[in-house]
């Protein structure tokens, strides 16, 4: 259990990163796990294609939180094409700890937000061609 | 107050009660099960476990049709039970005992029948801030068909009705009340009988979910005086699929039926139907017999046990439970003191979110429920999102709260609190 809610956990639980909401965001989404009503929503500037802020809001367990606290410090700066590309298993390598089925839910859904987000956008996008 | 203290002192002998618990025999990692789960469901005693199983092996065949042996046995079980279930409920007939899903079908059932006939455009339709989803969504879904009002009792900070909203609501002279009688989340156990006495006198029809009372008090509907009255098998050591919806006769006689099909007619004609008299009415279609036989014999072990002792070895044990968990640091219990309290406690600990505390909890072999626990207006009148909740049965003791709280201290020690 130690091992479980290890030190950078919850200080990414107790101080995430990016914490906040974005005032005119180019991608907004927000998702909840109906299970717990964990919610979580994630704000993006893209600026050239780039991430160029970010932020997320909502509540959930450690788990999910630091897990998209992390994912956003991950995304900073980087290309939308290569966020798109992010899987399940970095996120879980991310965090770094073995995760039972239910728990592996709180940690994807901050990154099944953002994708619903970015890939949003790319419809949108396809549809001004 | 509906709460009906024990005159009977001899608490429960939980250690012969275990006994009768397979599921409770196991252990993990030298654990062993500390299941503090019961308001979600219980767990059940080998003599419901082997009445179904009898009935699979050796009298399995439909009821209500056969002429045969196997088809006239199966019947008599079943029926046997609906009248154990009378009697433990103190319904006058078995007619008014009507077998359904759950609680949720029960409450339904109510709402489709005798709401669409019952009400209409601009009737008030009242539910209160702590009902579960299953106690809600269907009278919104009322609302919407028929145009009706819904206006709400809300919950005071400790966990109460609010009386200056039960008496607004009353001033409107609502169609219809539905009201828990025991909360899921808070433990609340709410004045049925003073309930239904002043809905009554305002000429409001009366539902009371029992699903959190039925499995740990006495439930005499006569001394309620509700109208409707839905209980849950699966709560009350019973299999799940099975529960039951008391109605006043005279209400469910004049009712339209909920389901047409099979077993509740009387005669069909290619363009008309005569139904079935009760409780058969409400029936329609092959019930859960295996369920129904098996909720008899659990109501035969909760009977034997005496509704009055159950209530007041959870009373004793919830106290001691809020007695210990209230030395715990940073620890929030919902809801009131135990001689207002059922057997669910909802807390939040610290900053730990209850999902992470039941995972920690887990790791004993400590079964708590975390969550909104179906009750997401309640959790919005608190400002919180989930809580993680205890709910306590006739198999627990003192041992399992000792047990939870060590693990409560682990786990503010593995949030470094
Ligand atoms: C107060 C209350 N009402 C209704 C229900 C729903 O019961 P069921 O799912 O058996 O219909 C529950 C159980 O979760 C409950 O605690």
């Amino acid at each position: 259990m130690e091992d479980f809610y290890r030190e950078y956990i919850l200080d990414h639980y107790r101080n995430p990163r990016n914490r906040g909401v974005i005032e005119s965001p180019d991608i907004t989404y927000a998702d909840s796990n109906p299970l717990c009503g964990d919610e979580i929503q994630i704000d993006l500037l893209v600026k050239d294609g780039l991430v160029d802020d970010v932020k997320f809001s909502g509540r959930g367990c450690a788990i999910s939180q630091a897990s998209v606290s992390m994912l956003t410090e991950m995304i900073e700066g980087k290309p939308i094409d290569e966020v798109k590309e992010i899987t399940k298993e970095d996120v879980l390598e991310l965090l770094g700890i073995t995760l039972t089925p239910v728990r592996v839910k709180c940690a994807l859904l901050g990154l099944k937000v953002l994708k619903s987000g970015v890939y949003g956008i790319e419809a949108a996008e396809d549809e001004d061609l | 107050m509906t709460v009906i203290t024990g005159t009977r002192p001899s608490a429960l002998d939980v250690d012969a009660i275990r006994a009768d618990f397979p599921i409770l025999q196991q252990e993990r990692d030298g654990k062993r099960l500390v299941y503090l789960d019961s308001g979600a469901t219980s767990q059940k005693p080998t003599s419901v476990i082997e009445a179904m199983d009898e009935y699979y092996r050796t009298y399995n065949a439909n009821v209500h049709r056969g002429v045969y042996r196997l088809s006239e046995l199966a019947t008599a079980r079943y029926e046997e039970s609906r009248v154990k279930v009378q009697r433990f409920i103190n319904a006058r007939s078995a007619k008014e005992v009507l077998f359904t899903a759950n609680v949720t079908a029960a409450l339904n059932l109510v709402a489709y029948s005798w709401g669409r006939e019952n009400v209409g455009k601009d009737d008030v339709i009242v539910f209160t801030e702590m009902e579960h989803h299953s106690n809600i969504v269907p009278w919104q879904i009322l609302a919407q068909i028929t145009g009706a009002r819904l206006e709400f009792i809300h919950v005071t900070d400790d966990g109460y009705l609010d009386e200056s909203d039960i008496q607004k609501v009353l001033e409107l002279r609502p169609k219809l009340l539905a009201v828990t009688a025991v909360s899921n989340v808070l433990g609340t156990i709410n004045p049925v009988r003073e309930l239904a006495a002043r809905f009554h006198e305002a000429g409001t029809v009366v539902v009371v979910d029992a699903a959190q009372a039925a499995p740990h008090m006495p439930v005499d509907v006569q001394d309620w005086g509700a109208d409707f009255v839905a209980i849950t098998g699966h709560k009350m050591l019973g299999p799940t699929g099975v529960g039951v919806l008391w109605g006043r006769r005279e209400l469910l006689q004049a009712m339209p039926p909920f389901l047409g099909g099979g077993d509740m007619i009387r005669e069909v004609h290619l363009d008309h139907t005569r139904y079935a008299e009760l409780p058969y009415k409400f029936e329609a279609g092959t019930p859960n017999i295996s369920g129904g036989i098996g909720l008899g014999v659990a109501v035969d072990y909760l009977s034997a046990l005496g509704m009055d002792t159950v209530r007041e070895h959870e009373r004793e044990l919830v106290g001691y439970a809020l007695e210990r968990l209230s030395d715990v640091p940073d620890l929030r219990v919902y809801g009131p003191p135990a001689e207002y309290h059922g057997a669910a406690v909802s807390f939040t600990l610290a900053d730990i979110h209850p999902h992470d505390l039941a995972h920690i909890l887990d790791q004993e072999n400590i079964a708590v429920r975390a969550g909104h626990h179906c009750a997401q207006p309640l959790m919005e009148r608190y400002d919180i999102a989930a809580t993680t909740r205890a709910s306590f049965y006739i198999y627990n003791g003192q041992d399992d709260v000792d047990t939870l709280v060590t693990a409560l201290y682990r786990a503010r020690e593995i949030f470094r609190l």
